[in-house]
């Protein structure tokens, strides 16, 4: 099993014509995704991949029974392709666009709740479950099937720490990218949650960084349920300046809150692995799991 | 972003919240000149710098003449003005604004910010106007009082009165702050503020609401829909650096160490950062040169790093993914050339073709030094600057 996406789930792609969109969508179909359909208005009727393109997702999923999207649109308008996937029923979006405004994501998330709509992102590298459907932007050549679930609030920072992982002679189960933005979809807690009732996946490894209180709600998470599998943890941005943002919209530190060393006292109390090197993230992983 | 208190007061003004009548000056002459313009008897003269507790540093008078205006504003204007918000070596004083002194009764505090926790916008009120609010959360968490908005950023009347008859309002004065929050949220989500903060809020003595200072933060995500925020951006408020990174486009924040780094991805280029630090030496920036990685950005990565004169060494650290290793050393050979790049550089690459990039960097002839990993390319870079250094 996986969580989130696995080989049946059926994709569309929101902005399938464009530059980034045709590039991603065709490695998407390479890697074997079930990649169903394109949207993008105005376009409906035409061909790209090989693929139909419809003018509206409520088209496209009445057409191929699509039940996840991933959406390559500009920021401006990525707010409301969100909305108008939910609103046609699709169950799962993924927001790859980065620089997308926080009211609107404020106003999007809503929505997306009021459908019962999940939401992964924005401004991130997307889902895959090794061997299974890859939804992302993601180098899929690094990821290995397995046990190791990977929850990461950064792109290269995941690739990083997924080769590491299987370099060490492991796999993955399934690796989200949640996003650097300061309201992102799903988080740490939600799918430490849906990685617990997986039984594929023996251990988590949460990748975070300074800026908000995700980390340590998670590691409040982890504490009271008494969290069934081994958590592994790395904290970015030890070395960053308070009050400066850095690169990622949610990095940043205020006044005394968002600090790496806070979220890493919460996350070792919490009985969490933290690697501090993330050098040696791979190795320690192993280590413990070919206890 | 943030902007100057005399723009934010602009905004408030053209968003029906009141403010009280000035203008700004760049020099002694153009601030008499502007107060002659104001009624008296009490014109105050604020230094604008983007940065809290200008008065405790100085950069704020209260003038009981036209000629006290000029005085006050020689002393400010071109005043290197130290704050706690500034550091010790303080900020350059541009210009001051002028405005006519207000009849204070009381002074609340009033606050929109964006709470991250609850994902949605949050309006802040105590009667404790006037000082640190962080402090007042400190001692008397009972005197800020809160409401948040729904999703569609909307607030209801009964929200704005709750605030502000817990502030200890008259139910005339109640009447006036509920237009006053509701006209300022307006302003926020029509024009993307994610902060503004009134304080002080003034009640006058003929029981009206006044905003006496304003500072406001716009995100950074929405410019682009913007233009007139964006055109308020003063670039003499940023770090030169900063300012010569954002001009190249590179995502780039200068430290105090002496490590340049330059990282594909925010999330690894801030593990960069700590690895150099891990390692014994000290960053000197973070740079997230983007997914591309090309000859073009290292070019003007390497640019702004060398315009740091601290930088010793340099690590690179690009995890390819779907960039291949052998066009992002052949990027850094190509820039590294262009610029007679003569300091150590550290190369770390992970990805397609990585063989080949280790090859071609091994063979340009540069000072260049290949790591396989990023705790090796730490501490190797770590290594080569402690040698520059003796």
């Amino acid at each position: 099993m996986s969580i989130l996406i696995n080989e049946n789930t059926r994709v569309i792609v929101q902005g399938l014509t464009g530059r980034e969109g045709s590039f991603h969508g065709q490695k998407m179909l390479d890697y074997g995704t079930k990649v169903v359909a394109g949207v993008t208005p105005g376009k409906g009727g035409q061909q790209a991949l090989g693929l139909p393109v419809y003018n509206t997702v409520q088209e496209a999923v009445d057409a191929t029974g699509a039940d996840t999207s991933i959406i390559f649109v500009p920021a401006g308008a990525s707010a409301d392709s969100a909305c108008e996937a939910a609103a046609a029923g699709i169950k799962l979006v993924i927001l790859i666009t980065e620089h997308i405004p926080v009211l609107d994501m404020v106003r999007c998330k809503a929505f997306l709740k009021s459908r019962g709509t999940m939401l992964i992102g924005p401004n991130c590298p997307g889902v895959i479950s090794p061997g299974k459907s890859k939804i992302g932007i993601m180098p899929d050549y690094i990821h290995r099937p397995g046990s190791v679930g990977l929850i990461s609030r950064s792109g290269t920072l995941t690739y990083e720490a997924v080769h590491q992982i299987t370099s060490a002679g492991l796999g993955q189960s399934t690796c989200i990218g949640i996003g650097g933005d300061p309201v992102p979809g799903l988080k740490f807690i939600d799918l430490l949650e849906m990685f617990r009732n997986d039984p594929d996946t023996e251990a988590v490894c949460m990748l975070g960084e300074i800026g908000g209180d995700n980390e340590e709600k998670a590691a409040a998470y982890i504490k009271e349920t008494n969290y069934p599998k081994p958590v592994f943890g790395f904290i970015a941005g030890l070395t960053a300046p308070a009050g400066k943002r850095m690169g990622h919209a949610g990095a940043i530190i205020s006044g005394s809150k968002g600090r790496g060393e806070d979220k890493i006292a919460a996350l070792e109390d919490a009985g969490v692995t933290v690697v501090k090197e993330l050098g040696r993230l791979g190795e320690t992983v192993a280590a413990a799991l070919k206890k | 972003m943030n902007i100057h208190e005399y723009q934010a007061k602009a905004l408030l003004a053209e968003y029906g919240v009141p403010v009280p009548v000035g203008g700004v000056a760049a020099t002694p002459d153009k601030a008499r000149t502007v107060a002659e313009g104001i009624p008296g008897p009490i014109w105050v003269v604020k230094a604008q710098i983007h940065a809290g507790g200008r008065g405790k540093g100085g950069g704020v008078k209260v003038c009981k003449s036209l000629d006290e205006v000029r005085s006050a504003a020689e002393q400010i204007i071109g005043m290197q003005l130290v704050t706690h918000q500034t550091g010790p070596e303080g900020k350059k004083v541009n210009s001051v604004w002028v405005e006519q002194g207000t009849a204070i009764a009381s002074e609340l505090y009033l606050a929109v910010v964006l709470d991250r926790g609850a994902e949605c916008l949050t309006v802040m009120a105590s009667p404790d106007g006037g000082m640190d609010i962080e402090e007042v959360a400190e001692s008397h968490p009972e005197r800020i009082f809160t409401t948040r908005l729904d999703g569609g950023h909307h607030i209801w009347p009964y929200q704005a009165r709750q605030l502000l008859f817990g502030c200890g309002l008259t139910p005339q004065q109640v009447g006036k702050g509920v237009s006053f929050i509701t006209n300022l949220l307006r302003l926020c989500v029509e024009k993307d503020a994610t902060q503004v903060e009134i304080n002080p809020l003034a009640v006058t003595e003929d029981g009206d609401l006044i905003a006496l200072d304003a500072k406001m933060n716009f995100d950074e995500s929405a410019l682009k829909r913007h233009p007139e925020i964006k055109a308020l951006e003063d670039p003499e408020e940023e770090d030169p650096l900063e300012r010569k990174a954002a001009d190249l486009g590179v995502n780039y924040v200068k430290l105090n160490g002496y490590v340049g780094t330059m990282v594909n991805g925010a999330g690894l280029a801030m593990a960069t950062m700590d690895a150099v630090k891990q390692a014994g030496a000290e960053p000197a920036n973070f740079l997230d040169a983007g997914g591309g990685a090309n000859v073009e950005m290292v070019s003007k990565g390497f640019e702004v790093m060398l315009s740091d004169p601290n930088v010793r060494g340099i690590l690179i650290n690009i995890f390819g993914g779907i960039l291949r290793c052998d066009i992002v050393a052949e990027g850094v050979v190509q820039a590294a050339k262009k610029l007679n790049l003569s300091l150590p550089v550290v190369v770390r690459m992970e990805g397609t073709n990585v063989e080949e990039g280790r090859k071609i960097l091994k063979e340009c002839g540069l000072n260049f030094t290949s790591a396989d990993s990023m705790t090796e390319a730490a501490r190797c870079i770590a290594e080569l600057t402690r040698e520059a250094r003796s």
